[in-house]
């Protein structure tokens, strides 16, 4: 057996040692660790910004945002809230600059403001001429000349039913809620503000807006909703409400309206939505920048995208839940991108459609109560619901 | 002392800041720190609290019984009836349906139970129903059955297990019968397993928000139903809290009350 000799002075580089191991390991780490993140990582001129935005549910997602994400070579990174009020908790749970974009119902544009969570915008940079009259001045957007929030779209809320079950006809007066056909299978979204805005408006309190009551009429749409309790089959959440319709378990609603039947009704269910003779409520969604965003003229781009002609049509037909477009190049683009869709929302180009609504007074805005407290509203639907 | 320490951290401060935020109030949706007993004033004021209250208990009650009842025959069998092998194969089938989500679980019932589901399906395939299932107080139920059966069926039976056999010979020997041994001799041996098991039966349906939402359509609604309410609209967490602090105060009443009287001698 041969053996080697070692020489004096010179290192062995045949003799594996511990130390040399450990030399190797460490030699292959660094280079590992100093070319991996060139393999994986693209050229820093290519990451994409970050933009961060509070919003329902789906405001976020690919089907809205995936064709601005590669404009702009940005990502759009979406915290949602179940409700104006969990929003706002939110917001001022948090730092300012943590959200760059701001969607929220109209009715909470105001708070936003007073609690100063949102950047005053200039409406020269914005789509604004091509709103419908209706939406220009939007109440709750302006503070004076000031704009807050630019509006993106809006629904109406009325009766949802199964269709059938309930004709067209019966479903157009919100009375057909006490029919003793549907006893046991009404059923309410849980939140006290669309549904005492409808049964409101049952009661003939449109004059201004059936969230504007006196006591007399306040004491009255208790009474009236109380009376309704028997007919009721379930208080349902945001999936609730839409498996209930679905599976027929629910064969009627008030103050839930297309956004819901319009998702449900893609799925093969036979339901539909009204807003009755006595009166519809609408909700409105709009974005605002969010108090100090680093982003700002990113933000604008992405507002500005939104409320155009492509970004109407994506809006509009959002897969989370669809709305209808305030803006009047949203209703051409939808109606040559999808015209069937733009004849089920209405959004017609000639003939009667769904602003139509607004201009006759049927409509009113969806808002906190007037001369109650929103504890007041609240209190009551805990009691409406344990009675 | 890890335990110490871990109750310590996760139970003692955490339920030390609930009964501070109790006291807290919230301007402009944010809670401000305080000391102001409005919402406990507040909430104990409002007849739907009691209401849901005293529900609540009786659902959490009721959940118990059922469940104790049902579970005791299968975990006897299982104990006293079956062979090894088949024993563990049913403690294994016992704990598999903990491997899934108890939400989807709840959701999957509502295939069955709606008007137009699995089970009305099939009844009315022999002339019957429909019969209204979901969104009623029996939908509520089998969500808690859901959720407890297999737990109360597994308590029991290791109890069962444990059951020293010569003490149940010696009673079959002195002339006792069948069913009053098993009150007479069985039960008195197994009952802190079985006490255990209808206390756990009863924390987890009295706080259940899942099952009385989803099967029971929140009609009326439990207190952990209040919970949520009471946080959505006006982010009123401090008044979650007055609600929270009484449910753990009455299920501490209730679980002692339990092991008291599982521990208990005879005299």
């Amino acid at each position: 057996m041969m053996s080697k000799k070692r020489v004096p002075g010179k290192p062995d580089h045949t003799d594996i040692g511990r130390r040399n191991i450990l030399k190797g390991v460490g030699a292959a780490s660094a280079a590992t660790a100093l070319s991996v993140p060139m393999i994986l990582v693209p050229p820093r001129a290519n990451a994409a910004t970050e933009l961060t935005m509070i919003a329902w549910y789906g405001h976020g997602e690919p089907d809205m945002v995936e064709e601005f994400e590669a404009m702009h070579n940005v990502k759009i990174k979406a915290k949602y809230y179940a409700g104006g009020d969990n929003m706002l908790a939110l917001i001022s749970q948090s730092p300012p600059g943590t959200y760059d974009i701001v969607l929220s119902d109209g009715e909470f544009v105001q708070l936003l403001n007073e609690a100063g969570y949102v950047e005053k915008m200039d409406p020269d940079e914005y789509n604004m001429h091509d709103l419908f009259d209706e939406y220009a001045r939007f109440p709750g957007h302006w503070e004076g000349d000031d704009l807050y929030s630019v509006i993106v779209r809006f629904g109406y809320l009325g009766v949802s039913f199964n269709t059938t079950i309930i004709s067209h006809e019966e479903a157009m007066d919100y009375n057909i809620l006490w029919d003793s056909k549907l006893t046991g299978k009404v059923g309410h979204f849980d939140w006290h503000l669309p549904n005492l805005g409808c049964l409101s408006l049952r009661d003939g309190n449109d004059n201004p807006t059936p969230f504007d009551i006196n006591a007399a009429q306040w004491k009255k749409l208790q009474e009236t909703t109380l009376s309704l309790k028997p007919q009721v089959g379930g208080y349902f959440d945001y999936g609730g409400t839409f498996s209930s319709l679905k599976s027929g378990e629910i064969h009627a609603m008030c103050g839930i309206g297309d956004w819901i039947t319009g998702v449900v009704k893609k799925d093969g269910a036979p339901v539909d939505s009204v807003v009755p003779k006595q009166g519809g409520i609408q909700w409105t969604e709009s974005y605002s920048i969010g108090k100090g965003s680093q982003k700002q003229d990113l933000v604008k781009k992405f507002i500005k995208y939104m409320t155009s002609g492509p970004g109407q049509v994506r809006s509009t037909q959002m897969a989370a839940y669809p709305g209808m477009s305030p803006y009047k190049s949203g209703w051409t683009a939808l109606n040559q991108a999808n015209p069937a869709e733009a004849k089920r929302q209405r959004m017609n180009l000639d003939g009667p459609n769904c602003i139509d609504d607004l201009r006759e007074g049927r409509i009113h805005f969806r808002r906190t109560p007037v001369q109650q407290s929103l504890e007041d509203w609240n209190d009551f639907w805990s009691e409406y619901k344990n009675a | 002392m890890p335990i110490v320490v871990w109750q310590l951290v996760f139970f003692v401060f955490p339920l030390l800041f609930l009964l501070l935020m109790s006291f807290w109030l919230v301007k402009n949706y944010r809670m401000v720190p305080g000391f102001d007993s409005v919402n406990w004033i507040k909430m104990y004021g409002k007849g739907y609290f009691w209401d849901g209250y005293w529900r609540t208990l009786g659902y959490a009650g009721i959940t118990t019984v059922i469940t104790s009842v049902l579970a005791f025959p299968c975990a006897f069998a299982l104990a006293f009836k079956v062979s090894p092998t088949v024993r563990r194969w049913a403690m294994f089938f016992l704990i598999v349906p903990f491997f899934t989500s108890y939400l989807v679980r709840i959701f999957s019932w509502q295939i069955f139970l709606n008007d137009n589901g699995i089970i009305n399906v099939l009844l009315s395939s022999i002339g019957l129903g429909p019969f209204s299932m979901l969104n009623t107080f029996f939908g509520t139920v089998v969500g808690y059955l859901t959720l407890c059966l297999p737990l109360a069926v597994v308590l029991q039976l290791i109890s069962l297990s444990n059951v020293d056999q010569r003490l149940i010979e010696a009673a079959h020997n002195l002339g006792c019968g069948s069913f009053r041994t098993v009150f007479a001799v069985i039960i008195p041996l197994a009952k802190i397993g079985i006490i255990v098991a209808a206390v756990f039966c009863f924390i987890l349906s009295f706080g259940d928000f899942v099952s009385p939402y989803y099967l029971g359509g929140s009609k009326p609604p439990t207190l952990s139903i209040l919970i949520i309410d009471t946080t959505k609209s006006g982010q009123q967490w401090p008044r979650a809290a007055v609600v929270a602090i009484t449910m753990i105060v009455t299920l501490f009443a209730i679980m002692f009350t339990a092991i008291a009287l599982a521990y208990r001698r005879r005299s």
